[in-house]
């Protein structure tokens, strides 16, 4: 039977987020011919909804409110939850960032239905639709179903692959009006110190150190390397217990757990609460100048060797390739 | 203040899993206080020292996590509650849990409920935000500082790295997030004193619920093991040739620079 789905597309400053797009491939796949309606929520975001459109969305809904200009559960969930009830969908679909991971099991509350938290593949579709996610931050896998009623998952970002922008796409875009009250949260300060804008869970390279590189200025070439591939830096729970970085940047068991397509591992010997969260990933490189380093057991690529002589090498080598003149 | 926590029994995050006839094999296995609800226990304990009250540890679950709750006792919590779903759910999903757990605390007045954010076996993170939205009070998740002042509450949260301040007022639930504080280890007294505080053992019937009430609304079919990798490549030769082979690889072989 075919399906109307939901899915939640989510901004930040000002650009549509990638999993987005990765939501509305989900929906399809559960849709089975139904149709997919986008939501947008912000203090103007109008301008967003013909690039869902043109990753598959058949039509968007929007809803426009100051109180919308910021993520907090209570006005997200008041806006989103109107549109619910305008459009009663079989099926919802949220990307599992710090926004979906917050607003998700509200609505699943007030919904009294079932959540499929943080997926990464679907098999099936329709009715017949099979979820994985990880468990044990990836050491292990499950396969969930839902039992009935209403179907609501949320999925990693970097995992389902989104539909083929087409620029000749078009679909009805239309917007709702909310009355957004009894605000229980107020934001007084964002302090941003992700770097460059590129998150941990979305970036497709990650630079990762450990112990190895023994200091916060050790992390210094770590991030141009990030910088020049597009990347982001994380770190393993040595290096952050050891004070040279955020506990932010942490990826494992405690921590994050990512999936990017180059993860390069740089001094981290692989503990089992490291691997489980990044053991996932498309390709790893492990930087170590310890042989018997755990983590080679994981690595596609490994080079034996001195960080902080291998490290700039590979600088040179990217600068070389990306055909910007060496510094 | 009336504090409670929220506290999981879970695997040893040092634990290899293994997985036979789609279950995970527990023979053997090292139980802990899931990380993140240990904070969440930190936490209790920190705010009431300072604020004054009672901290109660609430787990969900069966016999065993009685030994959680007791290590959380340890730590310094004032007494526990144990609701023990072993001989009437054979399954349970987010919803369930939630139910149950809103259910007991919905006449008990907590000014504050500590979650961990996440269970690091489940790893859905949903528990929490769910008991929340049932009770009628407010939520802020991943946090890494709470401030309470009288019935006013200044946190910091974690956003994909970003800190975002919020204000708020009591009741509140929160996740604590990594960094929010340093768990202590149970003393020596500390472990003897837990001995002799109350640990209150619950049914389902105690709090008025059928297993219907609580039927999940999820179901796990198959749990499986990640494809084994392939043995990767280590590079050989100076290390200036490595580092170019290595980038060469990346960008031809892997294709991903």
């Amino acid at each position: 039977m075919s399906k109307n789905v939901l899915v939640l597309g989510e901004a930040r400053e000002g650009e549509l987020r990638n999993v987005s797009f990765e939501t509305i491939a989900a929906a399809k796949t559960i849709s089975e011919g139904g149709t997919v309606t986008a939501v947008l929520l912000g203090d103007s975001v109008e301008n967003l909804a013909q690039e869902m459109v043109q990753y598959g969305a058949d039509r968007v809904v929007t809803v426009e409110h100051p109180h919308l200009k910021q993520y907090t559960s209570d006005a997200y969930s008041q806006a989103f939850m109107a549109v619910y009830e305008q459009e009663k969908p079989d099926a919802i679909v949220l990307g599992h960032t710090a926004m979906g991971k917050d607003l998700s099991p509200k609505l699943a509350s007030k919904l009294s239905s079932g959540l499929i938290s943080d997926v990464t593949k679907i098999e099936g579709e329709g009715d017949a639709a099979e979820f994985i996610r990880p468990i044990y931050s990836g050491k292990a896998f499950e396969k969930v179903q839902s039992k009935g009623g209403l179907l609501f998952i949320t999925i990693r970002p970097n995992n389902i692959e989104p539909l083929a922008k087409d620029e000749s796409r078009s679909g009805d875009v239309s917007s709702l009006t909310v009355d957004i009250t009894n605000l229980r949260s107020v934001i007084a300060n964002v302090v941003r110190k992700s770097t460059e804008g590129v998150d941990l869970s979305e970036a497709k390279v990650i630079i990762a150190g450990g112990r190895g590189v023994k200091s916060e200025d050790g992390f210094k070439p770590l991030e141009e390397l990030a910088h020049l591939l597009g990347g982001a830096v994380g770190a393993s729970r040595g290096a952050c217990d050891a004070d040279y970085c955020d506990y932010s940047l942490q990826i494992g068991q405690t921590g994050k757990v990512v999936t990017p397509d180059l993860y390069i591992a740089v001094g981290i010997s692989g503990a089992i609460q490291h691997m489980a969260g990044m053991s996932n990933s498309k390709v790893i490189v492990a930087i170590n100048k310890d042989p018997e380093a755990n983590i080679f057991k994981v690595a596609d690529y490994g080079i034996v060797g001195d960080l902080f002589e291998v490290v700039p090498m590979m600088i040179e080598e990217v600068k070389k390739l990306k055909g910007s003149p060496a510094v | 203040m009336n504090i409670y926590a929220l506290v999981k029994r879970t695997f040893d995050t040092e634990e290899k899993i293994v997985v036979k006839n789609g279950a995970i094999q527990e023979d053997g296995a090292e139980f802990i206080i899931n990380p993140y609800d240990e904070y969440a226990v930190e936490e209790a304990i920190q705010v009431r020292d300072e604020h004054g009250g009672e901290v109660t540890v609430l787990s969900l679950g069966g016999e065993d996590a009685e030994k959680q709750l007791r290590t959380a006792l340890a730590m310094g919590a004032d007494k526990a509650v144990l609701i023990n779903t072993e001989d009437d759910l054979e399954e349970m999903d987010e919803f369930s849990a939630a139910k149950i757990i809103s259910e007991y605390l919905k006449d008990k007045d907590a000014d504050l409920i500590i979650a961990g954010n996440v269970a690091i076996d489940g790893g859905s993170g949903q528990v929490g935000p769910r008991v929340a939205e049932l009770l009628g009070i407010n939520y802020v998740t991943t946090i890494t500082d709470l401030k309470i002042d009288g019935t006013s509450a200044t946190l910091v949260r974690d956003v994909e790295g970003d800190s975002e301040t919020i204000e708020t007022s009591l009741p509140l639930l929160v996740t604590a997030q990594q960094g929010l504080n340093e768990p202590r280890y149970p003393s020596l007294p500390g472990i003897m004193k837990a001995k002799k505080k109350p640990l209150e053992e619950l049914e389902l019937d105690d709090l008025d619920l059928d297993e219907d009430d609580v039927e999940a609304k999820t179901k796990t079919i198959d749990i499986f093991m990640p494809p084994e990798k392939a043995a990767g490549r280590v590079l050989e030769g100076d290390i200036s040739d490595q580092v170019s082979e290595l980038v060469n690889l990346l960008n031809k072989e892997a294709k991903v620079i």
